[in-house]
């Protein structure tokens, strides 16, 4: 639902189903939704079983590269003889989402569910679920939903009575960005600093304590009871486009719209109706003119691309962008894109883990030329040297936090090139000397 | 052990074939083509973060951390291809931006690897026009400096101090181009073997106090030598600037010290220069030691040895090439020869098998052993009444009047002259182990050649040249031209060294055939 507001009827609700709805918070409250019987289900099924009908329902990871769930699930060798663990990644720190922030307040023990299956499908006696630290009402509920869970016998040494121990433990964070890529959070729950590692070895090699792992979103992991519950046709089926992006959405929408808020959608659907009628477009006597559609680190869209968008993995990759995290951020006429895009460099800059040359360095220079444009003070030259060092800093780090300073950079200059010129010719922000006028 | 598998691959142009895991910069190596880097060191755990040393990989959709990545069968690789120069020449721009290029002042111009690389493939010019950021120099204690600014978080020192020193005192401390190597609160760069983190660092951030503004690289003559200052035998770099020592820097050796010299070693180096030194030969007329030339002191020496039982009190410091002529003096009469060695506390390198600065303080006391020399506290103890003594280099402070006074004859052959050993009937002066060429047997029984770095004070000779001549003038055969003949003649004579020789022991060392057994 597209809360805080009312539903939309296009909406399609599955994870948010229950958002605002506070007697879901308690285990009580879960079990008379339905909930635990996916898990009970899950606990009489070989975890094989379990891998096949999740990759058999397309679920693609919720929290950016959309790697294919089952996929991943399915690299966790059985039997290798070494403890294996599931990290649930709920750190959502890519700036403009917020979707995990409300399925952990509303509907704490769908995640537990989730990590509990989740768990046993792979092997995995133990879980983390990695929290930001900010998020101090989500680290409530879901200490709240696991405590009673533990006591209800759910999780334990017998989970659920069967014999089969599933340990969920929260680990909560302390405010990195780069914490929520998946080494460096790993790292940052064995104590050491949020640096990402090197791949390989992967996660599922050598992992959290160099040990077999597997890292899921809390909205992918979210959406698994409702797959053993419903089948993987019924995932399938909701997709309205391509085959390979199936199920629901959780979009977060926010920045100049009329109603910001999270909404549901299936896949594949049309993003100009979903801006313009589901989120109500723009505030009055605004006209919207960009969209970056799935977290700050993912390339900004015109309007023009975002209204021929469908909102599925390749709908966005076709139209200049990506689905990212579904954080949707809206901007109208009243914006600055270069501001906007010098607040999100700085944000990079901050956050840059200082590990590659290309990502501490790089970070904050494009930091620097971008605030001195927004302040008049650019050439046209900085706009070669801008797209040059975006160049120098895609897909030569350990991660991709250099790339996601870059994507905005380059689709911000390439898209809205005339606003950085009228910037340098004019030698101040136009928008900011006209509200001033 | 098993056999590791192979791989074949091409970089370059050149096909190499490497066991199954190696880096493709260490395959590189192997084929001869330097792959540019910073935070890749053999001897520290790969931390992949400068991203200096990218190669293209045909079909491999990104360029590739070659410290990182592990060879592939049939694998291609491109290290001077123009995506990966463009890579490189990416990364020297951004960790010029902040650097301060105050090179003129900075000691570790001419031997810095962002200066060479920069030169080589950067940037003619600079496009950052913002200020550069700021921070203060910090003294890190033990030997270290930190210049902040000129650091590029290679983190090279953070992982010897974590990984190999096991003693966690720096880290990276904030984000972004905030960053910067700290300390840990209250702790200090004093363990014994920190030194090693200015050797590590690639640019002029970490320096030492010690060699601070003494000298410019390119203004130092090296030489390869074996560190005298305990048993271990690192191999060491002597460098030196006008005749004058001014720094030793370790010289990697895989079955020694990997890349590694502790600070005791590397900063006891003063008395190589010290300017009290015996400059010419002398010889007793009367109640003072006169100076004269060679041919006399050496007869006068023969003289006062001849016809006497010799107790030899001889350094544990000296070359085997030494110790096998002094050997042979005594043999001629049923000698006796000895040593004391100075101890200390030993300091291990954890995290590097076998490696440590060792209690005995001496570099050939295992080589002295082996000679026939016996350890004792007091080396003087088998100096019986008319006896002749020879007193070579020794430590003073092992003599006793009242000891010294059952010498017959006392004949002193040393870099320096005890007061005590004014009565000597003749006095030769001899060069210190950087002055001269030689070897010395570690702990292990390793053979190791070092080599002269400065010249004699005087007319101070290499302790092998007089002791030769001595000998000669004694009746035996004594004339070398070169240590490498004496060192003929030892492996010839003894068969712990036998079939070893100056070539065959290069500059890595052989271990004696003892110590072969025994390990």
């Amino acid at each position: 639902m597209g809360f805080p507001h009312r539903s939309h009827p296009r909406e399609t609700p599955v994870l948010s189903t229950h958002f605002g709805d506070s007697e879901a918070r308690s285990l009580s409250g879960w079990r008379a939704r339905g909930g635990y019987r996916a898990l009970e289900q899950a606990l009489g099924m070989t975890p094989e079983d379990i891998v096949n009908v999740v990759k058999e329902s397309g679920l693609r990871g919720r929290g950016g590269a959309g790697f294919p769930t089952g996929l991943k699930w399915s690299f966790m060798k059985p039997g290798d003889g070494k403890p294996h663990y599931l990290c649930c990644n709920a750190d959502e720190s890519e700036p403009g989402t917020f979707k995990d922030r409300e399925i952990m307040r509303w509907t704490p023990h769908a995640l537990i569910e989730g990590c509990a299956i989740a768990s046993y499908a792979i092997g995995a006696e133990t879980c983390y679920i990695y929290i930001r630290g900010e998020f101090t009402e989500p680290l409530q509920t879901v200490g709240a939903a696991l405590d009673e869970a533990y006591r209800d016998g759910i999780l334990g040494r017998s989970a659920m009575g069967t014999g089969k121990r599933v340990d969920v433990f929260i680990h909560k964070g302390a405010g990195a960005y780069i914490c929520g890529e998946e080494t460096a959070m790993m790292n940052s729950i064995e104590g050491r600093r949020g640096n990402p590692r090197i791949k390989p070895p992967f996660p599922a090699v050598a992992g959290l304590f160099g040990q077999p792992t597997t890292i899921n979103n809390v909205e992918t992991l979210a959406a698994v009871p409702h797959i053993l519950t419903n089948g993987a046709e019924w995932y399938k089926a909701m997709s309205l486009s391509n085959p390979k992006s199936t199920g629901t959405k959780l979009f977060s929408v926010c920045g100049n719209i009329a109603r910001p808020g999270n909404y549901e959608v299936t896949m594949g659907f049309p993003f100009r109706e979903f801006i313009h009628d589901m989120c109500g477009g723009a505030r009055p006597g605004h006209t919207l003119k960009a969209v970056i559609p799935g977290g700050s680190s993912v390339p900004i869209q015109t309007m023009q691309e975002a209204d021929a968008t469908v909102m599925d993995y390749e709908g966005f990759v076709a139209n200049g962008s990506m689905l990212g995290s579904g954080g949707v951020i809206v901007f109208d006429d009243s914006v600055c894109m270069v501001r906007m895009i010098a607040r999100f460099a700085r944000f990079y800059a901050h956050e840059s883990c200082a590990q590659c040359t290309q990502c501490r360095e790089g970070t904050a220079w494009v930091t620097k030329i971008l605030e001195r444009m927004e302040n008049g003070g650019g050439t046209t030259r900085d706009l070669d040297t801008l797209l040059e060092l975006s160049e120098n800093m895609t897909g030569k780090t350990i991660c991709v936090l250099s790339d996601s300073c870059a994507a905005p950079v380059v689709s911000g200059i390439q898209k809205f090139r005339h606003e950085f010129e009228a910037h340098i010719n004019g030698k101040r922000c136009p928008i900011r000397s006209a509200a001033a006028a | 052990m098993n056999e590791a598998k192979m791989i074949t691959l091409t970089i370059e142009g050149r096909q190499v074939r490497v066991a199954e895991g190696t880096s493709i910069l260490e395959a590189a190596k192997a084929a001869g083509v330097l792959v540019p880097h910073y935070c890749y060191h053999p001897g520290l755990p790969v931390a992949g973060v400068c991203r200096m040393c990218l190669v293209e990989v045909e079909k491999a959709p990104k360029l590739a951390p070659a410290c990182a990545t592990a060879v592939g069968e049939g694998q291609v690789v491109h290290v001077h291809s123009e995506k990966a120069l463009e890579a490189r020449k990416g990364v020297l721009e951004f960790l010029l931006i902040n650097h301060p290029l105050d090179c003129p002042i900075c000691d570790q111009a001419g031997e810095c690897e962002l200066q060479d690389y920069t030169f080589a493939e950067g940037r003619s010019e600079g496009r950052l026009v913002e200020p550069k950021r700021f921070n203060p120099v910090e003294d890190f204690g033990g030997d270290v400096l930190y210049v902040t600014n000129r650091c590029i978080l290679c983190t090279r020192c953070v992982r010897f101090m974590d990984d190999v020193a096991q003693n966690p005192v720096l880290n990276v401390s904030e984000r972004g181009d905030r960053a910067v190597i700290g300390k840990f609160e209250g702790q200090d760069l004093t363990h014994p073997w920190s030194g090693n983190v200015v050797d590590l660092c690639p640019v002029g951030a970490l320096l030492s106090k010690d060699f601070l503004n003494k000298a410019r690289a390119w203004e130092l003559d090296r030489s390869a030598s074996v560190c005298p200052n305990c048993t271990q035998g690192c191999n060491m770099m002597v460098e030196t600037r006008d005749n004058m020592v001014v720094r030793l820097r370790p010289r990697s050796n895989e079955d020694v010290n990997k890349y590694f010299m502790c600070d005791y070693g590397r900063l006891n180096y003063r008395w190589m220069n010290r300017t009290d030194r015996l400059e010419a030969p002398l010889v007793r007329q009367g109640e003072r030691l006169a100076a004269t030339e060679w041919e006399v002191a050496i007869a006068a020496a023969a003289k006062a040895l001849s016809g006497k039982r010799i107790h030899a009190v001889v350094s544990p410091s000296l070359s085997n090439e030494a110790l096998f002529l002094v050997s042979r003096l005594l043999g001629r009469g049923e000698g006796s020869g000895a040593f004391r060695v100075e101890r200390g506390p030993e300091a291990p390198l954890v995290g590097v098998e076998d490696l440590a600065l060792r209690a005995d303080r001496a570099a050939n006391v295992h080589g002295a052993e082996l000679l026939g020399f016996r350890r004792s506290d007091s080396p003087l103890a088998g100096l019986r009444g008319g006896d002749a003594l020879l007193f070579v280099d020794a430590d003073p402070s092992v003599l006793d009047m009242g000891d010294l006074n059952r010498a017959a004859a006392v004949v002193v052959i040393g870099t320096a002259l005890p007061e005590v050993l004014r009565t000597a009937d003749a006095v030769l002066p001899i060069a210190n182990m950087v002055e001269e060429e030689g070897t010395f047997t570690n702990l292990r029984g390793r053979v190791q050649r070092f080599l002269q770095a400065r010249a004699a004070p005087g007319m101070a000779r290499p302790s092998w040249w007089v002791l030769g001549d001595l000998l000669a003038k004694m009746g035996e055969p004594g004339s070398y031209f070169l240590a490498s003949d004496v060192f003929t003649a030892l492996a010839a004579a003894r068969t712990e060294f036998s079939g070893m020789s100056y070539d065959s022991l290069g500059l890595r060392g052989l271990p004696v055939m003892a110590a072969v057994g025994a390990r």
